[in-house]
């Protein structure tokens, strides 16, 4: 499985990390030596299996629906890097 | 380096003893081992040190302890992986983009400890969101195993990621530490310091406050110097969370109780898959000579066939990455941590994350997303949760032949802290033996039970049934007490 | 049932319409749907926003077993498939208002399938339009773009309240049509109580997928018009995207696949920045929520306990009532309604009730802009009223006056009669004296009428009612003037 430049920068985009134009390609190729040796998984028959998201066989247990939480905005924006009168600042959005 | 009389490198069960018989106090305790740490500081296991809290910890266990109230783990220095969330106190998971993240809540586990009467030493070092087999990926350096070779004094792997846990425990800098473990990350830097590691069953613990890396394999677990302190510590740590909803509603056993039973009669499984002939003759010794302890101690040895455990690795590498990709959405520097900051919030982004995270962790992501994206969900992470099965029914078909199975727990003794950087799928490998257990959410100690020719740790695994710890522990004991190993690090200062 | 065709007529010919709607409805929860913070409405900064909400590191999603129930009664109210396994998948991507960077949504597994609704247009055909589906999901957070020249304020009140998002098939033929299917809705939704339907709060929102077509064509090209937030801008939404699509397609343009704003003070669509990267989000099983399995029994427990539907009511209303469908479905379109209107029917003439209801109270409250359950005038003291009418007490022209004042004053309509002395007059020594009156006044028209000139009957009325400030008893007058014209 061999990753171009183009699709590490598109990837890169889409997990919004920034890669430097000459680091493209060196982690094209580490990137492609890492899918070439999982693809040994290929050789493995699934078909008659179903896939396992949770190997934890209980049922998904419930709250009610009771308000037990919140009333902490200061707590919630404590940690921000950019705050002003508990909301979270970020720069303008243009929709 | 040892100091005389220093109250360091008491193991639990000897502080529990000592206190009880009033032969100090936790203060003093305490103290010898904030010294300890001091002593060790070339180690790097600490990221941030609470030794004001600790002496405060204390003295409210003194005062517990003259009125007779003793927790399981009362006054028992504890170092704590820095994935736990802990009220008021910097949490990093050693990575630069958490900077000076301070935590309003304290994490179920850790709540559990100190509800325990356990007293907080520090944070301890770790690979960067505990993606690593050597900490090398810390963004606060790695941390150093105390062990060095024979032959020379460079400085070597701990492993990871929870090397700085595993490390300050092997050195004598506290009783216990407790880690994390995704795919290996408790036991194999147990291994690589000589002390013991437990990764219990997925949903003994409650993952609530535990910064996640992957959330279907991330187990919280004790390191120690014994394998009866693990089984304390283990048994304090654990317990249902109506606020994680994949911790399991069970009673917690008591563990220590499993310690003295015998094994007469039990069956030992081989797996053959784990014999390879890239495997170092000493370690598959080490693993004939565990398979012989047991079979003085009266258990069965049988041979067991593991046919998809080599799919475990490759299948994991779809898997953790895929779900780390977007557990570590968050730390986008909205909300908290760092921030790079741009004029445009795409930018921002982009930038904060990608300097914020160090290499592993941007490689994973990047992995990660790649296999979820559209057009290779199926191809990767499907067919690798449906690997995932067979391994899982893999092993349940084998403990319907045997109790538990034994497994050497890494293929290779500790590294220099600069080799294998290069080679990301070297590294993985590390994991070979680990990650199949972590695969299929089973319970897995690592118990130290022999040096390799170099004079470093080597640990054998056991991996039981899910929720049967009380079986690591049963075994355990029996392979410890047969390995004798007692050999302390050169870096040890209790 | 009748196929209607719903065309729209273009400069080269006629075009058809293709609507699917994807209805957003704010569970009726008090707590979130994965968190115990608050889901009110409103609420200062970040106040309503727990630990799990704010996306810190460690926190974990706790499902609110309320949120499940209302998904699933809204799934049996709509005839439709309930699955018994669904699961919780990760919607992945970046934005200030979603703090995990990601939406815990339901993609491949949904909590309920297949089912449909019957919606009755107002030009007076009914048709059935399919659901496709719907899950249960998280609200985002709320990103304000006014409040600073170069800052976005983000606050997370909203972040993590329970949606049930409801996608139908492209079904849909007209504004009209997506118009009376969203009331339908709503008010199968307030019937139900799963979502309290109040578009204002934003409580209930929907996006518009629309195309057109050359009739008997395959589907053309679709935008996705986001956000509507009133019935009335979807209606307008649409008519104006159609008349977009087909002028551009006429003119030898094409249509892109794009998603577009509506703009109200406008009345028009606009396209939204393309996102530079296109949409890719990497939905995966959310490994923090094990599958929701629902037990069958649980289910069937539910669906016995459904209220009333508005089909099944109006049905009902119609057989026992007498009703016509048109004033049946009237009453039955929300559940106050129909409620009120079956308290005042009680012991009292259907018919009438029904004509007093939609002809007098439903036109005063929609003048006022006041729902049923606010009005002043309660089902108890309207009944009332009408008692005064059929016991003869007030004629039916004073009782309207009568209502005037109970709607603004919320008096009980006998004290308003008294006080105003609107009571009918029903002595007959009484009534004899005004008609005498009236006779003896007009002696040649009383000629005319003997002459055979039946017609001034009315006016001899008119007149007595007129002297008597209208509240004459009408049948007694009658009676009475043709007894002495007679002698």
């Amino acid at each position: 499985m061999d990753l171009d430049k183009e699709t590490v920068a598109s990837v890169a985009k889409l997990c919004r990390i920034e890669i430097q134009e000459q680091d493209l390609t060196p982690m094209a190729q580490e990137l492609s030596n890492i899918l070439s040796w999982i693809e040994q998984l290929r050789e493995v028959d699934v078909s008659s299996c179903e896939p396992l998201s949770s190997v934890v066989e209980a049922e998904l247990k419930m709250r009610d629906d009771t308000v037990m939480d919140g009333d902490l905005a200061e707590d919630v924006v404590g940690n921000a890097p950019d705050s002003t009168n508990n909301y979270f600042l970020v720069p303008k959005v243009i929709e | 380096m040892g100091a005389k009389n220093s109250l360091a490198g008491l193991t639990v069960v000897e502080i529990r003893d000592g206190l009880r018989n009033g032969d100090f106090t936790v203060g003093e305790l305490v103290d010898d081992h904030i010294h300890a740490a001091e002593r060790a500081k070339n180690l790097n296991g600490y990221i941030t040190e609470t030794p004001d809290l600790a002496k405060d910890m204390a003295s409210k266990s003194d005062d517990k302890i003259s009125r007779q109230e003793l927790g399981s783990l009362e006054g028992v220095p504890v170092a704590v992986k820095d994935l736990f969330c802990t009220k008021g106190i910097r949490t990093t998971a050693a990575s630069k983009i958490l900077d000076n993240f301070v935590p309003t809540y304290e994490s179920r586990v850790t709540e559990n400890l100190w509800g325990a009467g356990a007293v907080l030493m520090g944070k301890a070092n770790m690979d960067e969101f505990a993606m690593g087999s050597s900490n090398i990926t810390s963004a606060y350096g790695p941390a150093i195993n105390p062990w060095k070779r024979e032959s020379d004094g460079d400085d070597l792997a701990p492993g990871g990621s929870s090397g700085g846990s595993a490390a300050l425990v092997s050195a004598g800098v506290v009783p216990v530490a407790i880690g994390t473990d995704t795919g290996g990350s408790i036991r194999q830097p147990a291994a690589f310091c000589g002390v013991v590691g437990v990764k219990p069953t997925y949903g003994r613990c409650s993952r609530w406050g535990t910064i996640a890396f992957a959330s279907s394999l991330d187990q919280a677990g004790p390191i120690t110097r014994s394998v009866h302190d693990a089984a304390i510590v283990l048994e304090a740590m654990s317990g249902h969370d109506r606020r994680d909803t994949t911790s399991v509603d069970r009673p917690v056993p008591q563990f220590e109780k499993f310690l003295s039973q015998s094994i007469k009669g039990l069956k030992v499984g081989i797996p053959k898959e784990y014999l390879s002939d890239s495997l170092p003759t000493e370690i598959n010794k080490l693993w004939g000579d565990g398979g012989q302890w047991f079979k003085e101690s009266g258990a069965e040895l049988v041979d067991i066939s593991l046919p998809h455990t080599k799919y475990a690795l490759p299948s994991y590498y779809i898997v953790a990455p895929a779900e780390a990709s977007s557990n570590l959405a968050r730390y986008d520097g909205v909300k908290y941590g760092m921030r790079v900051s741009d004029k445009s919030l795409e930018q921002q982004y982009s930038k904060t994350r990608g300097s914020g995270f160090g290499p592993e962790v941007k490689r994973r992501i990047m992995i990660g997303t790649y296999v979820l994206s559209a057009g290779y969900y199926d191809a990767y992470y499907i067919h690798a949760q449906k690997v995932r099965r067979l391994i899982l029914e893999d092993f349940n078909s084998a403990f319907k032949k045997v109790d538990i199975i034994l497994t050497p727990t890494t293929p290779n003794e500790s590294f220099g802290l600069r080799d294998k950087l290069d080679d990301p799928v070297a590294m993985y490998l590390n994991d070979i033996f680990t990650v199949p257990a972590s695969m299929a959410g089973l319970p897995a100690i690592s118990v130290p039970c022999g040096l390799s020719g170099t004079g470093l740790p080597l640990g054998l695994q056991l991996i039981g049934p899910a929720f049967e710890e009380s079986r690591l522990f049963q075994f355990g004991e029996k392979l410890e007490r047969a390995a004798e190993f007692s050999k302390q690090p050169s870096s040890y200062v209790g | 049932m009748v196929e209607v065709k719903n065309f729209v007529q273009g400069e080269t010919g006629e075009w058809e319409v293709i609507i699917g709607l994807e209805v957003h409805a704010q569970v009726a929860s008090q707590s979130k749907l994965f968190s115990g913070a608050s889901a009110k409405f409103g609420g200062e900064p970040n106040s309503q926003v727990s630990l799990v909400d704010a996306g810190m590191p460690g926190m974990l999603p706790v499902i609110n077993q309320y949120c499940v129930e209302q998904a699933v009664r809204t799934g049996l109210a709509l005839g439709a498939e309930i699955n018994l396994v669904s699961i919780f998948d990760r919607k992945n991507y970046f934005y200030p208002d979603l703090p995990q960077g990601y939406q815990i949504s339901q993609y491949s597994d949904p909590i309920v399938g297949r089912g449909d609704l019957l919606v009755e247009v107002d030009s007076g055909y009914t048709r059935k339009i399919g659901i496709t589906r719907l899950h249960l999901e998280q609200d985002a957070g709320k990103s304000m773009h006014d409040q600073h020249p170069n800052k976005t304020f983000v606050d997370l009140n909203r972040s993590g309240i329970a949606l049930m998002e409801i996608v139908t098939e492209p079904d849909l033929r007209s504004a009209e049509e997506a118009g009376a299917f969203m009331a339908k809705l709503r008010a199968i939704l307030r019937y139900v109580g799963t979502c309290d339907g109040n578009m204002e709060e934003g409580s209930m929102r929907c996006d518009a997928n629309v195309s057109v077509r050359r009739p008997g064509e395959p589907y053309g090209t679709r935008c996705e018009i986001k956000n509507l937030n009133s019935i009335r801008f979807l209606m307008r939404a649409i008519d104006y995207e159609s008349g977009r699509q087909v002028r551009l397609i006429e003119a030898g343009g094409s249509i892109d696949q794009e998603t577009r704003l509506f703009n109200p003070d406008l009345g028009e669509t606009k396209s939204m920045r393309s996102k530079e990267d296109s949409h890719d989000y990497r939905y995966f099983p959310d490994p923090d929520l094990l599958p929701l399995r629902l037990d069958s029994d649980w289910v069937a427990g539910l669906r016995e306990r459904l209220p009333e539907l508005p089909d099944a009511k109006a049905e009902r209303f119609v057989k026992h009532y007498e009703l016509t469908e048109y004033d049946a479905g009237v009453l039955t379109s929300e559940t106050e309604r129909a409620t009120y209107f079956e308290e005042v029917a009680k012991g009292r003439d259907s018919k009438q009730v029904a004509n007093w209801v939609i002809g007098e109270l439903l036109g005063r409250l929609n003048r006022e802009g006041i729902s049923i359950e606010r009005s002043k005038v309660g089902a108890a003291g309207f009944g009332k009223l009408l008692d005064l009418i059929s016991q003869g007490v007030v004629s039916n022209s004073l009782a309207k006056k009568v209502l005037d004042e109970m709607f603004s004053t919320g008096e009980e309509a006998a004290v308003i009669v008294e006080r105003k002395g609107f009571s009918q007059v029903s002595d007959e020594k009484q009534i004899e004296k005004y008609v005498q009156k009236v006779l003896d006044e007009n002696l040649e028209k009383v000629e005319e009428f003997k002459n055979g000139k039946d017609k001034l009957l009315g006016f001899f009325v008119g007149q007595v009612m007129k002297l008597t400030g209208g509240k004459a008893n009408p049948q007694m007058v009658n009676k009475i003037l043709r007894d002495l014209l007679s002698k």
